[in-house]
């Protein structure tokens, strides 16, 4: 029984990183653009995160020298894409190469490095509570901050006007110009607020998931995030349980395994794929349940005064 | 700016490309032309060139870096009687051969490949170079011209396993498996009968990532394995992942090819360090003085290749003492691990009560022993 | 104050359309001695290993085309599926599986089989390929699941099956327990151009491919029909071209593509099925298609470009001491620059002297 709160505590933490990448690169594509570009930035921004603590020994100064390298990356890739109307599909995917190289590059010098020691979190009270306390109470303050921010998102899109002129840009470009609103710029904060985002989850990555760099070691959560936004139909909340999801499967695979089970564990690597695939496809069955939740532009450029 | 004007700037810029690549075509011939007179030269007391072809980066702090500190004790070793040099992160497929041909054509003599991924090409490259002496490590075919190297690194994980019989407090040992080759599952064999040896009632658990080197993946399967009961783990993966999940989760580990004591210094319980040097050493040795032949060899802690280090403070004394036993057992060959009676996991013998497992034997293990708990992926 | 402005063209410029790749080379040469030079390199030497090593003798030459030749075959297939606004990001996966099924065919041959086992090989890498975009396909169709996602995890599933396969079943019983398939019967080898070079009748099937392609896109109705139905599904329908059809053309020929680059790569070079297939082609050959522009006269060049990338960063290494990482560093600047450069075809820019 202990072992299953073990179990969930450790899908929140996997579903952690994911999920604040998912979320940031929903902001994105709420706007209208996709940025293919996740992996190179989380990438990057793991190693800004790191190569920040290993100099200042602050965490937080690391998580935000993350989310700086993500947010000047999609700054790049924002000018490209919104000003210069390149392909969106394209430049992300040479954003995605660019860290990846990059990152590999200018990380070579902090391979052997190490972060001073790693704290374990424990909310006093809450965190002795029998199974719930370890399932639920010892994470890293970023854990519950994402949930929080899950929630407060849902609040902004819906709920504020600001949200509403977002998700307009994302809709219809068009009209939203014809009424006056400055939709480039508000397409460049968007794809800046959610890069800065891709890099809090690298540099979550990087700095307290698995405390060292070495090169591409986000090893494709990027674009698991991105897989995951069009999973959850572009709803924040869905998004959220879609990363535990994949994070939950991802943990559960081992935890069979060292429990014996006794399938093939390539079988059981395939397992987080497949499920995302089968919730996939059972969700997106009703084409017009997708249609009324994808932004309509999404992917297509944007002339202002055509 | 108008129209005239951008296309004159665009001809300009695209005469400048075609230019520059012409101009350094011409500087290019001018250097060929002595490159390719140097192997025409008599070889009199030319340092001898020796390539590395390593499969990882050497900043892996495991595999590619113990190699490459091998590399460095050659040049150590033979000052300018030799010229080193290295690629890394060739992967094991088609692009491998083509690396280890350019090896040669840049006059390297002697050429060590450091993962089992290059046995082919290498194979092939050798077929065509009949001059050019090639090693390769982990791997089991020779030619007149290749010769195969390997480590007894299950040396190293019974030592290990010894410690973690004694430290486990619930008798729940944890191996977090790379790829499930030969070498992996006698390395979790091995570390459980060293375990056994001081504590019969321990059970090892296997989690397996599938890759080499994959730090989050390693990091997940331990605390798997963590989460499951485990309290000592062990790895066959190349990152200090496992190292420093362990320490965070408050359970001890062991670092695997290089001493990693630094990375998770509360949970360490000691390295199993792989030492290349050597071996590298006597190879080019080999080379230099003409003595270099073919055949297959498996180093361990008798020739200083394998070694356990840096023990944590709170082993108990007897521990460390029987270790010390041990290692010196080894290197004078009194001790042997894999003497029977050895029994599988169903219950057979596979050793019989005596006997001694020979290299072949030992090369071709794809059976967990009693007391290692699951199913080897693939396997019968 | 100057201030740049676009400006929208009247019409794309064609002179733009042929001068844009060329400028962003030259800014990506350029950008790249720069590079070298704060590295403390050479930077002529730098740029020279990079352009000229890997074409400078026929052995080079013919290691730059078996290394363009999967680029260039696969790239050929995304061409038709991103011309028809079906992102197929997976065509890793169809490698893979195309692989596999390839090896399947030549694991059946024996010593005394005959040389026409060879096209069976081929066929089966195509049908494997084929099989596994026709997943995409269906979950797309049927379910109407994002293909982008789809392919994207079928290529972690594809990995999957091929450890499954060379760990388990098909593993050489005389292979001392390693994961890989025995070494396939010298009769099943992919037939050389010329003796010395590894160089395969790839090559010949990649460009005649481009040409069939070519025909394809510019010259036949059906063509022209799978373009429409996939970048405007409702003129389509009111034209008479299915967008249905559109999907699963572009997927099973692009399956095919990359399915036939795995059975070459598989039953060529590398001779044996190993975990070490997956090279990265089908995701390398996005780049290759997006940087020919998805001309297919174009990517035969790009695929040569990028793959003189791959060849100049191994060498890099040991003629320059630079890390193998600088190959995806230029690579990217390649792409960003001619993305950038590629705005000149439809965008003027026009100086205008501030009025404010």
């Amino acid at each position: 029984m202990e072992s299953y709160a073990l179990l969930l505590a450790a899908t929140l933490n996997a579903g952690t990183v994911l999920a604040i990448a998912a979320l940031g690169l929903l902001i994105n594509e709420k706007a209208g653009v996709v940025n293919l570009g996740a992996e190179g930035m989380m990438l990057c921004a793991a190693l800004a995160g790191f190569a920040t603590v290993v100099h200042s020994g602050s965490d937080w100064l690391g998580f935000a020298a993350g989310m700086g390298a993500g947010a000047l990356l999609a700054a790049l890739f924002g000018v490209l894409v919104i000003w210069l109307n390149t392909n969106q599909y394209a430049t992300g995917l040479a954003l995605s190469l660019f860290g990846l190289g990059f990152s590999a590059f200018a990380g070579i010098g902090y391979v052997q490095a190490k972060l001073p020691e790693r704290v374990q979190h424990h909310i006093p009270w809450l965190g002795d509570i029998p199974w719930l306390g370890p399932a639920l109470f010892r994470q890293h303050p970023l854990v519950y901050a994402t949930m929080l921010f899950c929630a407060a998102l849902i609040w902004w899109l819906y709920r504020t006007r600001a949200g509403l002129v977002l998700r307009s840009v994302g809709e219809s470009p068009e009209s939203a110009h014809a009424l006056g609103y400055p939709v480039r710029r508000i397409r460049l904060l968007a794809v800046v607020t959610g890069g800065a985002l891709c890099g809090l989850s690298g540099a979550y990555l990087s700095v307290v998931y698995t405390p060292l760099w070495v090169e591409g070691m986000v090893a494709g959560k990027g674009w698991i995030a991105l897989a995951l936004t069009t999973f959850a139909t572009w709803r924040p909340s869905r998004a959220l349980l879609g990363a535990y999801l994949f994070g939950g499967v991802t943990m559960l695979q081992f935890h069979l395994q060292s429990v014996g089970v006794d399938v093939p564990s390539q079988w059981m690597t395939m397992l987080p794929y497949l499920a995302t695939i089968l919730v996939l496809a059972l969700i997106s069955r009703n084409p017009a349940w997708i249609r009324i939740n994808k932004p309509a532009s999404l992917g297509r450029p944007f002339h202002p005064g055509a | 700016m108008s129209d005239p004007h951008k296309r004159s700037l665009l001809k300009l810029a695209a005469l400048t490309a075609i230019a520059a690549v012409t101009l350094a075509g011409c500087g290019k011939k001018e250097e060929a032309a002595p490159a390719a007179s140097a192997p025409a030269a008599p070889a009199k007391a030319e340092p001898l060139k020796v390539a590395f072809a390593y499969v990882g980066p050497v900043g892996d702090g495991g595999w590619t870096f113990a190699h490459d500190n091998g590399r460095k004790a050659v040049e150590k070793e033979f000052g300018d009687k030799v010229v080193t040099s290295f690629v890394e992160k060739v992967p094991e497929s088609a692009d491998a051969e083509r690396v280890i041909r350019d090896m040669v054509g840049q006059g390297n003599q002697l050429i060590f490949g450091t993962t089992f991924g290059y046995m082919e090409p290498m194979l092939k490259v050798a077929a065509d170079n009949k001059g050019v002496k090639f090693e390769h490590a982990t791997g089991y075919k020779t030619a007149d011209n290749m010769r195969t190297y390997d480590s007894r690194t299950y040396e190293g994980a019974y030592m290990a396993g010894v410690i973690a019989g004694a430290m486990t407090k619930n008798n729940t040992l944890g191996v977090v498996g790379s790829i499930p080759i030969p070498e992996v599952i006698r390395n979790i064999n091995s570390f459980t009968l060293g375990a056994q040896s001081v504590n019969p009632k321990i059970k090892t658990k296997v989690v397996w990532v599938n890759e080499w080197f994959n730090p989050p993946k390693e990091t997940e399967a331990a605390t798997a394995l963590i989460n499951g009961g485990a309290d000592v783990l062990m790895q066959n993966t190349d990152s200090s992942a496992v190292l420093q999940t362990a320490e965070k989760m408050g359970k001890r580990a062991f670092g695997w090819d290089s001493d990693m004591t630094a990375y998770g210094p509360k949970a360490h319980l000691g390295s199993a360090v792989i030492n290349w040097g050597p071996y590298y050493v006597k190879a080019v040795r080999d080379a230099l003085e003409g003595k270099w032949a073919t055949g297959q060899t498996w180093w361990g802690v008798k020739e200083g290749a394998i070694d356990m280090v840096s023990l944590a403070a709170d082993v108990p004394e007897a521990t460390k003492q029987k270790v010390d036993a041990i290692r010196a057992g080894l290197k004078d060959g009194s001790h042997v691990i894999w003497k029977g009676p050895i029994v599988g996991q169903d219950g057979k013998e596979v050793l019989a009560k005596d006997a001694v497992a020979d290299d072949k034997f030992l090369g071709g293990i794809n059976f967990y022993i009693k007391g290692v708990e699951g199913k080897i992926p693939g396997g019968k | 104050m100057l201030e740049l402005k676009l400006e929208a063209r009247p019409q794309p410029s064609r002179f733009w359309s042929y001068g844009s790749p060329l400028l962003a080379l030259a800014l990506t040469t350029a950008l790249g001695a720069v590079l070298f030079a704060l590295l403390g390199k050479n930077p002529v030497q730098g740029l020279l290993v990079f352009f000229w090593e890997p074409v400078k003798s026929g052995y080079a030459l013919g290691e730059l085309m078996v290394k363009a030749t999967p680029l260039l075959l696969i790239a050929l297939g995304l061409a038709v599926c991103f011309r028809s606004n079906v992102w197929n990001i997976g065509a890793e996966g169809q490698f893979i599986i195309g692989a596999v099924f390839a090896s399947g065919m030549a694991l059946l041959a024996d010593r005394d089989t005959g040389r026409w086992i060879v096209p069976l090989i081929l066929l089966a890498g195509v049908a494997g390929g084929m099989v596994w975009a026709g997943l995409t396909a269906v979950l797309r169709d049927r379910f109407n699941a994002n293909e982008i996602l789809v392919s994207l995890m079928l290529v972690y599933v594809a990995d999957m099956v091929l450890n499954y396969l060379v760990y388990g079943p098909w593993k050489d019983p005389m292979g001392y327990n390693f994961p890989q398939t025995k070494t396939f019967e010298l009769v099943t080898q992919i037939p050389r151009l010329m003796p010395g070079s590894r160089v395969s009748i790839g090559l010949l099937l990649a460009l005649l491919g481009a040409g069939a392609l070519w025909l394809f896109l510019f010259r036949t109705r059906a063509g022209l029909a799978q373009q429409v139905g996939g970048l405007a599904p409702a003129a389509a329908r009111y034209a008479g071209f299915s967008s249905r059809r559109a999907l699963w053309t572009a997927l099973l020929v692009s399956g095919a593509a990359a399915g036939l680059a795995g059975a070459l790569e598989v039953a060529g070079p590398i001779g044996q099925l190993t975990p070490y297939v997956p090279a990265g082609y089908g995701f390398a050959a996005i780049i290759v298609a997006f940087v020919g522009r998805l001309h297919p006269v174009a990517m035969v060049f790009s695929a040569v470009l990028l793959s003189m990338f791959y060849i100049g960063g191994e060498l890099a290494q040991s003629r320059l001491g630079l890390p193998k990482s600088i190959t995806g560093v230029f690579q990217g600047l390649l792409l960003f620059t001619l993305l950038a450069c590629d705005t000149l075809i439809n965008y003027r820019l026009r100086r205008s002297a501030g009025s404010h």
